[in-house]
């Protein structure tokens, strides 16, 4: 029976039956679809691989286009990342935006978590408007805050010092990870919650035995997503700090490194490469949950 | 001493059920459990608002208290010309980055709907612009767009020989603004493409179908079917985008440093410039007022937007 309506409508493919139409053949799906596919990824990674290139190659051949392909090295070497991590502050600088993320993403995680389960679990008169002035809070973007702020943490006295950075960064990541765990606390069915709590559990107890356990992917994913902003801050980190000891990857980077006129391109790059690598690896393990919640936060 | 025992456990008990007590009525446990988000907001975001606005009304620097001066900022700020281009530059910057992304994120999105080899793996290597920290990216555009050395440059002049002289990216006004849209655009693309994809997953197969046995060509279909169906998540992604392009400063600061002449700074640099290092805390706080307005509208547009597929919190939405 299949077989017949299939050789009666001989136009349809396979592709077809399965429900997304394509008409496109071979030749103009490799126009339309493939080419511009790959002409984006290209572009797309084109600066990472320029960063990585530049970070190994000797002085000799960074400068100099007429003898060498700059899009390759011939003798790839180490100095500038050996310069790098033993000749300036850069493990020093690591570890401290590593703190500060990671004691942000905890605070926020926290706070978030708690907030979120008042408003999405706990209904009260009015929690919506709490929810639509978190979501607010998030629009509130650091470039109008920073001045302010600056004079705020002078007057306590947290003018260069990692605290600092740690209570300010939760400003923006409390409103997003509450954003994010309340779409996801919305996606964990209440009746778990009430059987706990008719079985004697009180409303601690079914946070912490129930709902948590249950909200993990959410939470994992809020937590890189705090941590990822975090280590990417960057305006927060330039006007509070200013001991180069004390600075963070990104700041350090651009505000260290580059001494007078002379820009030591090589370990530039290689300083740029190698604070990108905590955030990608961290992405890379964790890419399925970030990608779902992305669109899902989006979504929702 | 049995009933003394007897009486400790009473009392204990009795204790820890006040105490539970307490932590499970209602009103208690919201408050608590709303404390610390709202304490940390409170005062690190409410407060420096609310400070910022007062501060951008008085002639406060580093190191000395200021006073009171109205609208003697502004109307200093009016008559700037550094101030008047940033304005500028950050309208042309989001108007032409925004327009940019969401043309180059949408054709991305549309592409990436289709059947693909590797789907996921290449929804992860999309995603890695958007990952890394905006300031190290921005390096790397800097050495791209480096005078002497610049691939581009490289590649139009000594391998593709369309051009006789290496382009002078960050050194000219007009070429410098171009090259820092350029490196936001493509820093937004991934963002844009991802929650658009989102978008065009959730379009049923049967909606275009039925365009098709209808006779819809594929650009009616286009305008007709997915552009309507994803309206409302594309006003939100617009949102954000628009906010967050409009309020940039990493990318500028990193670049060019608001240079040549002040020509690229926009209104977050300018506010950073005069602010902080410049110490005229008073008029880099009037700078970051003056984009309030705009972000406001922005956010009016967004809570539109969201209104009409119902706010997240409605009791039967979905």
């Amino acid at each position: 029976m299949t077989d017949q309506t299939l050789s009666q409508r001989p136009h349809l493919t396979d592709k077809e039956s399965t429900g997304v139409i394509d008409w496109s053949s071979g030749p103009r799906r490799f126009v339309t679809l493939y080419l511009p596919l790959s002409i984006f990824v290209l572009v797309l990674l084109f600066p990472f691989y320029w960063m990585a290139i530049t970070a190994i190659k000797p002085n000799g051949e960074l400068l100099d286009y007429k003898n060498n392909n700059p899009f390759w090295v011939k003798s790839p070497t180490l100095e500038n990342i050996n310069k790098l991590l033993f000749q300036t502050d850069y493990p020093q600088w690591l570890w401290t935006t590593m703190m500060v993320a990671a004691v942000a993403t905890a605070l926020s995680l926290f706070a978030s978590v708690l907030a979120a389960y008042a408003i999405q679990r706990l209904k009260f008169k009015g929690s919506q408007y709490v929810g639509l002035a978190i979501y607010l809070a998030y629009l509130v973007p650091p470039s109008i805050l920073f001045i302010p702020l600056a004079t705020l943490i002078f007057q306590l006295g947290l003018f260069d010092s990692p605290l600092a950075l740690i209570l300010t960064y939760p400003t923006f990541l409390i409103p997003f990870c509450t954003w994010l765990l309340i779409g996801y606390f919305k996606s964990i069915p209440y009746e778990l919650e009430e059987c706990a709590m008719m079985d004697g559990a009180t409303r601690l107890q079914t946070l912490w035995r129930i709902t948590l356990p249950l909200a993990m992917p959410g939470l994992i994913s809020a937590g890189i997503f705090a941590f990822t902003l975090s280590w990417n801050e960057f305006i927060y980190a330039l006007a509070f700090i200013q001991s180069a000891e004390k600075k963070t990857v990104p700041v350090a980077v651009l505000t260290q490194l580059v001494e007078g006129d002379v820009y030591h391109w090589g370990s530039l790059m290689a300083g740029a490469l190698l604070g990108s690598i905590p955030v990608a690896i961290l992405y890379s393990f964790f890419v399925d949950y970030y990608v779902a919640s992305l669109t899902g936060a989006v979504k929702e | 001493m049995a009933v003394a025992a007897a009486e400790s456990r009473t009392v204990h008990s009795l204790q820890q059920s006040w105490l539970v007590r307490l932590f499970d009525y209602k009103p208690f446990l919201i408050f608590l459990c709303l404390l610390p988000a709202a304490g940390f907001l409170l005062v690190f975001l409410s407060y420096p608002l609310g400070l910022g606005i007062w501060l951008a009304f008085t002639d406060t620097r580093i190191g000395r208290v200021g006073h009171f001066i109205g609208f003697e900022n502004f109307e200093s700020l009016w008559y700037d010309r550094v101030f008047i281009t940033s304005v500028w530059n950050t309208l042309l910057y989001t108007g032409v980055a925004t327009a940019g992304k969401f043309a180059l994120g949408l054709w991305l999105a549309l592409l990436l709907n289709n059947h693909l080899p590797f789907k996921s793996l290449l929804r992860a290597i999309i995603l890695v612009p958007w990952i890394v920290p905006t300031v190290l990216s921005a390096i790397a555009f800097w050495w791209i767009y480096d005078p002497q050395f610049s691939i581009i440059s490289y590649v139009l002049v000594d391998v593709l020989g369309w051009r006789d002289t290496y382009i002078d990216f960050l050194g000219q006004a007009w070429p410098a603004r171009w090259s820092l849209i350029a490196a936001n655009i493509w820093r937004g693309i991934p963002f844009v493409a991802i929650s658009l994809l989102a978008g065009l997953q959730t379009i049923s197969p049967s909606l275009y179908e039925a365009a098709m046995l209808d006779g819809a060509n594929a650009w009616q279909r286009f305008r007709h079917v997915t552009l309507p169906m994803l309206m409302p998540i594309l006003a939100v992604v617009l949102t954000f985008s628009v906010l967050f392009t409009f309020t940039d400063f990493q990318l500028v600061y990193a670049i060019t440093r608001g240079g040549p002449v002040n020509a690229t700074h926009l209104m977050a640099t300018l506010a950073f410039q005069r602010g902080i290092p410049g110490g005229q805390l008073g008029e880099g706080a009037a700078i970051a007022v003056a984009m309030i307005p705009f972000l406001v509208l922005a956010t009016l547009f967004s809570y539109f937007g969201l209104a009409r597929r119902k706010w997240q919190q409605g009791e039967d939405n979905d």
